[in-house]
């Protein structure tokens, strides 16, 4: 056990693990930001972002989700170097392969996806925790904060749309390949499961790229 | 002159091989560590070797020319390999395929050998699939069998068309468990030069680095060629590129004699030709044969149209087709061996009903194999084969039937060996096809397989033991001795006596003339006055070659221009040899086939009563012709035939 | 036919390659791959020039010697065969064609097309073998194989170890050809009695030796003249994961 997760395929077993655990986050995450624009009022949101940011579960839970990314990030970059140092020498022509497109560029997409982690994590979770700077609304007494104003203005604004939008579109790319890769790399191979964990690849990537991408279009064209 | 001793065991032929490990001399395991063998080639029998002697504890070496062992060219074979293990309950039996191979090499080898190879046959399989050989296999979980010329029982074992690379992969994984083991030692991209003689006895070799250009000195207890056949010596061949008779060479000349060296085989079943830069012939397995049916146009107006290309093969009508085989022999029909089908095809293309547009094809049909068993069956069997045919040629098999036509493909000759496979010279053993031992004067399909890793397996690491037994006290000889030196010196003035011509002509062309006039009267018939032009035009060749060749580069880099030049040098001295050989043979038998000795129907003629010998041939200097030594064979077990396929 | 040849030239290991253009003519489109390059090498000879060195041998798609980078593939255009099996009609008269040596950290350049493959042999010397001496073999009979897995063990080791798969993948992995051999025999009775040690220790092999690792991009796939199929990187995966947890 000891080379486990040194060894190429284990460093690649425990991407695809974190990768799978963020898969489940982000539905989750999906299913709170969708409140936004079910919900006439911003209050089931303001609640159940609290319910996140407060319970002792959730917030052990927080610790691991933070320790996957990091990990899934490290682990990701160490991968590519190795991978980058095993050709020295590139090739001078290369053909379009027929296989899998987006599979050969997941160190771009993830780099896209960073960026944008970074800056979303500064917007809500360190403004939230840290920095005091989100407005505060008082629901049934109780005093939250009111994070769902937050997004309110921020979707008011064209670029951030935009570069949303577009962030979140990477995503999918990602996740087409991340998804059933992880099933491989579990070593999961079945005649008939195979091609349904495929399937499901497919409609979870664009459902959720979708989910997420309807909010900001809501906001920004409704009223 | 020396006398050909077979040492052909006392006792009846069944009890023989048993007789003779009973004793035999053995080595101790603490004598074999001391030990150094060297095994040149890792082909079938050179693997199978290297590993079992690694297993047993001496110290091996083991050369080869390929990048990697698991490259030489037994990986290649497609069809099969025979064990008389009689799954099929078809009546099989030990004696039915020592019989079989007796016959089917037209009475031209040792009974003795013969029956041992049919022997240890089953051994083979047995220890191919402990090793994860994937045979194929029935539903029941057991191994299938397809049958091969020369044969009325199913016993051929196969990997679909590539039961050579999955055996050659078996024994390469041996051989690889015994390096990691540390028993073996290998050098691959190196090939042997020359072999160095100490008091009488084999005791080195000289080696060239390909990589460096490095030539190097190698010292053993006992050296063993497993250096497979000499095929290339007509240019196009089904042999690898790289396959050479060098190492056999330079040992003939050093004092091993050579056995049989006209007897070659040409396969009936090749893609034919299709013009002058042509490097290569492939073969489509003989299996083919189960489910193909071999025919050309019974007319000649309609032979013509094909070849011209006005008619299409599946436009003849079946009255007018002529399926020769099944038509001159109704008892084996589509599978006669090879030599037979392989006469015949060029009977009919002599007669002008060949096909393609060279007129020298026949047609190898499935049709009527796909009606009977469909489409999905005949994939199963041989899908890989169709898919190789039609890359080459651009035609689907499927659907209008394939185009063959016989090619160079495995030499029955080869270095001579007694029943220990020692040659004449003490110490220097040669394995598999580089020896001449057990097929006579033409092999039946899917036994090269199986006299490859019989040797190398089952009779190399027994009987060499008995000549190490006598060497337990000599010390490891170091490399510096006036015969290592001379060894060297002879290797580099070859080597740089070729890059010092700088002539006109490149190592290719000269291959390429050597082949026509090996095919020519050296091929599939012979006679007396095309023989002796061969060995006149092939001995002003050879004169031209050593003042006209241009072989570029240097001797201590990677050269491959030198590599060529040194074995096709070689090679115009073999094909000189072959045709000496086949000249003295007056009969024919086999793959030798002498248009003056044959039948009113045109079959080949034996005389054994003059001709039932080996000749074995021994160098007497560049000046002077070779000797010519006969090993009579004796039939003591069964009776020798006119052979009858019909 | 008429060919523009941009191919890659360097003396040996140790020096600099570059590409260097070269003009063939009079090419028979039934010619082979490698028998147009003999062509090429037999004026260059005449020229005094140095002939491309490239490995080739069997040249019936076999041996797994040949190895050419041909317009960014492996092997060339065309599928399921090696460079020797690839013929001169896939291309258009007049065409350039690329010629390049496999490229991977762990196949060094030898000699123009030429590289050391060596690595993997090295990786089966850890374990691509059943630990069975001469002799020590049972009957052939004794123990039944399903024809299932036969064949899809068949299917495995007709991997030719000529290295398509590291040379076409982005990350110069080598996972097709060790999960091929770790497969084959992980399928049949007679390999499982090792098969823990033998995927850990190929695979800490293949890591060892700098190749990278598998993305499941599927180029390999897409690229190996056998068809070794991606479901045997399943495999790997799964029997590494077995023999990580026991």
């Amino acid at each position: 056990m000891t080379n486990f997760f040194t060894s190429s395929i284990g460093k690649k077993i425990l991407m695809a693990g974190l990768g799978l655990f963020l898969i489940v986050f982000l539905l989750v995450h999906l299913g709170i930001n969708l409140l936004l624009i079910i919900f006439e009022s911003r209050d089931p949101f303001n609640i159940a972002a609290h319910f996140m940011g407060t319970n002792v579960l959730i917030k052990i839970f927080e610790l691991v989700l933070f320790g996957g990314f990091l990990l899934h990030i490290t682990y990701g970059l160490i991968v590519q170097m190795q991978n980058w140092i095993a050709r020295p020498v590139s090739y001078a022509k290369t053909h379009p392969s027929q296989t899998s497109f987006f599979s050969k560029y997941m160190i771009h997409t993830a780099v896209i996806i960073g960026i944008f982690l970074v800056i979303h994590l500064f917007d809500f979770y360190l403004q939230a925790k840290i920095f005091g700077g989100v407005p505060e609304v008082v629901i049934d007494g109780k005093t939250y904060h009111d994070l769902g104003l937050l997004v309110f203005e921020k979707f008011k604004i064209g670029w951030v749309v935009i570069f949303y939008i577009f962030t979140f579109i990477f995503l999918g790319f990602h996740l087409l390949h991340g998804f059933q890769s992880a099933f491989q790399t579990f070593g999961l191979d079945h005649r008939t499961l195979t091609p349904v964990i495929k399937a499901s690849g497919v409609i979870y990537s664009v459902v959720v790229v979708a989910g997420f991408i309807l909010i900001p279009l809501v906001i920004y064209f409704g009223n | 002159m020396v006398k050909l001793n077979s040492k052909i065991p006392a006792g009846p032929l069944a009890e023989k091989w048993t007789n003779y490990k009973a004793g035999q001399n053995l080595v101790n395991p603490a004598n074999k560590r001391k030990l150094d063998i060297i095994v040149v080639g890792t082909g079938l029998a050179g693997a199978s070797a290297a590993a079992s002697l690694g297993e047993m504890g001496f110290n091996v070496k083991s050369f080869c020319y390929q990048d990697s062992p698991r490259r030489a060219h037994s990986i290649a074979a497609q069809g099969g390999i025979n064990a008389a293990k009689n799954y099929q309950n078809d009546g099989d039996s030990v004696y039915r395929l020592f019989y079989d191979t007796i016959k089917g090499g037209d009475y031209r080898s040792r009974e003795s050998n013969v029956y041992r190879l049919a022997e240890v046959s089953n051994s083979i399989i047995d220890q191919c699939v402990a090793q994860g050989v994937p045979f194929a296999r029935d539903y029941g979980g057991y191994l299938v069998n397809r049958s091969f010329g020369g044969a009325q029982v199913s016993r051929t074992f196969y990997a679909k068309g590539q039961t050579g690379q999955q055996l050659l992969l078996g024994a390469f994984s041996a051989l690889m468990r015994q390096v990691k083991l540390g028993s073996v030692e290998i050098f691959p991209r190196t090939e042997m030069h020359d072999l160095v003689i100490i008091d009488g006895k084999a005791r080195g070799i000289i080696t060239r680095d390909l990589i460096t250009g490095k030539i190097e000195r190698h010292f053993a207890h006992a050296v063993v060629l497993a250096t497979g056949g000499y095929g290339n010596t007509y240019y196009l061949s089904t042999m690898a590129m790289g396959a050479n008779v060098s190492a056999a060479w330079m040992s003939y000349k050093r004092g091993a004699y050579f056995g049989n060296p006209c007897f070659v085989q040409i396969h009936p079943t090749c893609i034919p030709v299709h013009g002058d830069n042509q490097s290569k012939l492939t073969l489509m397995s003989e299996s083919l044969r189960n489910d193909g049916r071999i025919w050309v146009p019974k007319n000649l107006e309609d032979a013509k149209k094909v070849q011209k290309g006005e008619l299409k093969a599946i436009d003849i009508p079946e009255e007018n087709r002529d399926y020769y085989l099944e038509r001159r022999y109704p008892a084996f029909g589509n599978l006669v061996p090879r030599d037979v089908a392989s006469r015949a095809a060029k009977e009919r293309c002599d007669e002008g009903h060949g096909v393609g547009s060279t007129g020298l094809a026949v047609y190898l049909d499935f049709k009527d194999a796909i009606k009977r068993q469909g489409q999905k069956a005949i994939e199963e069997k041989y899908g890989n084969l169709f898919q190789m045919y039609e890359k080459i040629v651009d035609q689907n098999p499927y659907t209008s039937p394939m185009m063959i036509y016989p090619a160079i493909h495995y030499a029955m000759g080869g270095l001579w060996v007694d029943y220990e496979l020692q040659t004449t010279i003490p110490g220097l053993f040669a394995i598999g096809e580089a020896n001449f031992s057990d097929h006579g004067a033409n092999r039946l399909g899917a036994s090269a397989l199986m006299q490859g890793l019989a040797d190398g397996y089952f009779v190399l690491p027994y009987t060499i033991q008995n000549y190490l037994a006598s060497d337990i006290r000599t010390a490891k000889i170091p490399t510096n001795t006036p015969e290592f030196d001379e060894a060297e010196k002879n290797v580099r003035a070859k080597m740089e006596g070729l890059l010092k011509i700088q002539g006109k002509t490149t190592v290719d062309t000269f291959h390429k003339r050597l082949g026509k006039i090996m095919w020519d009267h050296v091929g599939m018939a012979r006679n007396k006055e095309g023989l002796q032009k061969a060995i006149d035009q092939i001995k002003a060749l050879r004169l031209e070659f050593w003042t006209d060749v241009k072989v570029p580069g240097k001797l201590d880099e990677m050269n491959t221009e030198l590599e060529k030049a040194t074995r096709v040098a070689d090679f115009l001295e073999m094909g000189e040899l072959m045709a000496r050989d086949a000249l003295q043979r007056e009969e024919s038998c086999g793959g030798h086939f002498r248009e003056e000795y044959q039948t009113p129907e045109g079959e080949a003629l034996r005389d054994d009563e003059n001709c039932t010998f080996v000749s074995a041939w021994e160098h007497k200097g560049a000046t002077q012709e070779p000797a010519l030594h006969k090993e009579d064979l004796n039939f003591e077990f069964i009776e020798v035939k006119q052979r009858n396929y019909k | 036919m008429d060919f523009t040849l941009k191919i890659w030239r360097q003396k040996n290991s140790g020096e600099k390659g570059k590409f260097v253009n070269y003009k063939v003519g009079n090419v028979s489109s039934d010619s082979s791959f490698l028998e147009m390059l003999d062509v090429l090498n037999e004026e260059l000879i005449l020229k005094n020039e140095e002939p491309v060195a490239f490995d080739h041998d069997c040249r019936e798609g076999i041996c797994g010697c040949c190895s050419l980078y041909i317009n960014g593939r492996p092997h060339g255009p065309d599928e399921l065969i090696t460079v020797c099996q690839l013929h001169m009609r896939k291309f258009k008269d007049g065409d350039s064609i690329v010629i390049e040596p496999w490229r991977a950290r762990p196949f060094p350049v030898i000699k123009d097309l030429i590289v050391d493959r060596t690595a993997f042999d090295k990786i089966l010397m850890e374990g691509g073998f059943v630990s069975v001496n001469t002799g020590n073999a049972p009957d052939a009979h004794a123990v039944p194989v399903p024809k299932q897995n036969a064949d899809l063990a068949f299917d495995a080791a007709a991997c030719i170890g000529c290295g398509a798969c590291v040379a076409a993948c982005k990350n110069a992995s080598a996972m097709l050809f060790v999960s091929a051999k770790v497969s084959q025999f992980a399928l049949l009775p007679q390999g499982r009695v090792e098969a823990k040690e033998r995927v850990r220790a190929m695979v800490a092999k293949m890591d060892e030796l700098g190749f990278g690792s598998c993305s499941n991009t599927g180029a390999c796939e897409a690229e190996c003249p056998k068809g070794i199929s991606l479901t045997n990187i399943a495999r790997i995966n799964r029997e590494f994961i077995k023999a990580g947890s026991a």
